[in-house]
């Protein structure tokens, strides 16, 4: 089966790189002295520690639960000591550290006992459940927790993502190659849990072997299981960054424009990434946990290739095993369009972390000196999304941010294809990047007037109210006053009468305040 | 630490503004063979003065000189000067339209990228609004002599006779004023095929530089085709209606500067509209209006009013015909 013939809108074709690293099957790594292994795994929260230093873990452990329904849990990578919890430094952009757990491996990798799920008899809310208490979240880089995607359900297409359209990475191509099986059984598991009904897996036509493993694949199950409630295919996507994009690559199996502001399962598809699906099958049909992952390591190292490497090891000793070359830069997580600098090179590997590349002056070459824009266009013509860049950036300069957000500034994936072909050298993504958080800022500063507007003037209502009830209390007064004189016959009043008057006064007021109805602020302007 | 993307494709403005240069040389050939090397006279003296105009003016602002100055950028609006510009006319006309072009449209809007206006064509207006007689004197197709070219260039006197003719718009228009028939006044020798003897190859010359542009993705179809339809449509209409008064679109396309305009000024791309319907209006109207300014309007050529003239409505054009963004393209899906 061939792609949806619609032609997909812009995109670009880098260099791919990819032999490097593709040409060797997936190795393991040995152990490392120690694995440092964040509490944040997922796009989600931050799970909470339940080991203390000092505790012996077991591999496969659980050593974080997830503080609300949407996290994920965490768990030992192997057995050993926990030999500290606190901030250490995480692959992330800012170069905050954050809450991790170090564990000093046994060497004995001694592994929990694992829960064996009769996947057939299973709930699906069972299943879905130990998705998150293994720590299932999306290997394709966005980490996003999968019980969510899959707890909704109301979907009919599963979209399989195997097309890693990002240059120099490879690790989804030798995942599919050597484990195609597990690959389509975690897909078809997601079938079942999605409640889809047809598979679809989309792989860059620049991976034959890939496409044709997941193939092989297909037959042999569509051969056991004569009648399947799941139709699966494998589809063969023209190679074009950002092909591996989800809404773009739905858009090329399906047809189907999903917007960026939208979820795709409002349109009935979900898509997951290969590394998922087989994480998926690991975890529902052995009971595994996630604890390790399909890197790809390579750039300017001698020993380009994948390995299976366990969640929280060092980024910089893994590069070492590779051997680094002479004249390394900065190491790049994930790929050189939308991957980011290493802020530490001992940063750990984590369940985003797809691929570190190491960089150098000759196979990344430093930006030139940004230029002035000649509105060329080359921009809106490579960009997926149909934007024009160099509009944004012109408003985006200007700061002029109402027209920057009218020109779809939040439909921006910041996939970089605008950057990679401006002749001009300028960094579009960055300018959008800043535009989209002054916008945010604003509109967070513009709430905040607006709660110090609704206070103000509720604080006004509220003197106007008391003003209000004080004349009213005083006017009832004076009537009683003169009620009492007027009855009074010489004049005088009565000091009788002035007493029970007084009294019921009080009494009325303390009823009132019982019985008052809660302040209700002046309606929102 | 640098952001992503981490490459790049190895372009640059440089690139883009050599690639238009080497395109202009089929055209450049083609002129020196037909009309004589004048031209390449007034191409030096354009670029030197262009040149130093940028610098000096980059210096003036304080920005840096050597990164802007080889950008290409100034070379290239010297060049459509000069090839805009009759090629006889002495040098300090040339002198007197670069900086037209430099510093006043390019440089006081901000410098490249900046400028609303077509800085070749707004030169050639001002120019022609100037010296309206040194800009009607053409060189004659087949006078290839240098020499009294070169005499004219350098400010001898204007002894122009055996030199310059009129050109194909021209003739065709005091024809017409005289009462004649398109058919009466095309029956003369200084017409060729389609279009002025001589020049029709020189606009067949651009042609093949404007589909080498094509060819290498500089510019996009959409203005050479919507300036030839624009033009080509107004023209196959009025001739069709009434062959005697109206030329023929092939005569029109074939003439002045419509070949040069519909692949290398309504192109420009900082001047001109930036999406792909805006382009196609941008160029389409261009044509239209270029078609009535030759017919019905003062000047014999009428693409630079033209230009200038849309130049102004870009604005409105690019905000109008934004194209339609990824998930909205169609409004039935939930």
């Amino acid at each position: 089966m061939m792609a949806n013939p619609l032609r997909a809108r812009g995109g670009i074709k880098p260099a791919h790189h990819k032999t490097e690293s593709s040409g060797q099957a997936i190795r393991r790594v040995p152990l490392p002295a120690r694995l440092v292994v964040p509490l944040r795994q997922d796009s989600q929260g931050t799970a909470r520690a339940i080991v203390a230093v000092g505790d012996k873990a077991l591999k496969g452990q659980l050593i974080g639960v997830p503080e609300e329904a949407r996290g994920t849990a965490v768990h030992a990578p192997t057995s050993g000591t926990v030999v500290g919890i606190g901030p250490y430094p995480v692959p992330h952009p800012s170069g905050l550290d954050a809450l991790c757990v170090v564990i000093e491996p046994d060497g004995e990798e001694r592994q929990i006992e694992h829960l064996r799920l009769d996947t057939a008899r299973a709930s699906r809310d069972e299943l879905i459940a130990h998705l998150q208490h293994s720590g299932i979240v999306g290997l394709g880089g966005a980490v996003f927790p999968s019980h969510i995607k899959l707890g909704k359900g109301g979907v009919d297409t599963l979209v399989i993502n195997g097309a890693e359209c990002e240059p120099w990475i490879t690790c989804d191509d030798r995942l599919m190659r050597e484990q195609s099986g597990a690959v389509l059984s975690g897909a078809r598991l997601l079938a079942r849990l999605a409640g889809a009904q047809r598979v679809l897996i989309g792989i860059e036509d620049n991976k034959p072997q890939a496409i044709a493993a997941m193939r092989e694949a297909t037959r042999e199950v569509v051969e056991r299981e004569a009648e399947s409630a799941v139709s699966v295919s494998v589809v063969s996507v023209p190679a074009r960054y950002p092909a591996g994009d989800a809404r773009q690559l739905i858009r090329a199996l399906t047809g189907v424009e999903i917007p960026y502001g939208r979820r795709s399962d409002a349109f009935g598809i979900q898509c997951f990434n290969v590394g998922t699906a087989h994480a998926v099958h690991r975890a529902l049909d052995h009971g595994e946990p996630l604890t390790s992952r399909i890197v790809t390591v390579t750039g300017n190292v001698e020993r380009p290739g994948n390995y299976e490497v366990l969640l929280g090891t060092p980024a910089n000793e893994l590069l070492a095993l590779c051997g680094v070359r002479p004249g390394t830069g900065h190491v790049l997580m994930g790929g050189p369009m939308m991957g980011f600098a290493l802020p530490r090179p001992e940063v750990p590997v984590v369940k985003a972390t797809n691929c570190l590349i190491a960089t150098s002056q000759a196979l990344f070459p430093p930006a030139e000196a940004e230029q002035p824009c000649i509105r060329c266009g080359n921009c809106a013509r490579v960009c997926p999304t149909g934007l024009q860049p160099f509009e944004l950036y012109w408003f985006s300069r200007a700061r002029n941010l109402d027209r920057v957000a009218d020109y779809h500034l939040f439909d921006c994936m910041e996939c970089g294809c605008c950057a990679y072909v401006c002749p001009a050298h300028i960094p579009l993504v960055d300018y959008f990047r800043y535009a989209k958080d002054a916008i945010r800022g604003r509109d967070e500063e513009r709430r905040a007037a607006d709660r110090a507007r609704a206070r103000f003037e509720f604080r006004g209502f509220r003197i106007e109210r008391e003003k209000a009830e004080k004349a009213a209390r005083l006017a009832a007064k004076a009537a009683e006053t003169r009620a009492a004189q007027a009855a009074a016959p010489d004049g005088q009043p009565d000091a009788q009468a002035l007493i029970a008057a007084a009294l019921s006064r009080a009494q009325a007021q303390n009823g009132a305040a019982a019985e008052s109805p809660p302040l209700s602020p002046p309606p929102e302007s | 630490m640098t952001n992503p993307p981490y490459i790049h494709q190895p372009v640059s403005i440089r690139r883009v503004m050599l690639t238009v240069l080497v395109a202009l040389i089929p055209g450049i050939v083609a002129y020196v063979y037909q009309v004589g090397a004048g031209i390449l006279v007034n191409l030096s003296i354009a670029t030197v003065v262009a040149l130093v105009a940028e610098a000096g003016v980059l210096w003036l602002r304080a920005k840096p000189v050597w990164v802007a100055l080889t950008d290409g950028s100034a070379v290239v609006a010297a060049w459509l000067v000069a090839l805009t510009l009759p090629s006889i006319v002495p040098w300090w006309l040339t002198v007197t339209a670069i900086l037209v072009a430099i510093v006043g449209v390019k440089h006081l809007y901000g410098g490249l990228g900046q400028n609303p206006f077509n800085p070749a064509m707004a030169a050639y207006c001002t120019m022609i609004v100037a010296y309206p007689a040194l800009m009607s004197q053409w060189p004659a197709a087949g006078h290839t002599d240098f020499l009294p070219q070169l005499h004219l260039i350098l400010g001898g006197s204007r002894d122009i006779d055996g030199v310059t003719g009129a050109t194909a718009l021209d003739a065709l228009r005091t024809g017409l004023r005289n009462s004649q028939t398109v058919n009466n006044v095309l029956n003369n020798d200084i017409f060729g095929v389609v279009g002025g003897r001589g020049w029709e190859w020189i606009a067949l010359a651009y042609l093949v530089g404007g589909l080498f542009l094509l060819a290498r993705r500089t510019i996009t179809w959409h203005q050479p085709v919507g300036f030839i339809a624009g033009l080509g449509l107004i023209a196959t209409v009025s001739w069709l209606i009434q062959p005697e008064r109206f030329a023929s679109p092939l005569f029109h396309l074939a003439s002045g500067g419509a070949m040069l305009a519909s692949f290398f000024i309504v192109t420009d791309p900082v001047s001109g509209a930036t999406t792909p319907w805006g382009k196609f209006i941008f160029a389409f109207c261009v044509g239209l209006l270029a078609w009535l300014i030759r017919v019905f309007g003062v000047y014999p050529e009428g693409v630079a009013f033209a230009v200038l003239l849309m130049n102004l409505f870009v604005p409105l054009i690019d905000m109008k015909t934004q194209p339609a963004v990824f998930g909205y393209r169609d409004r039935k899906r939930p």
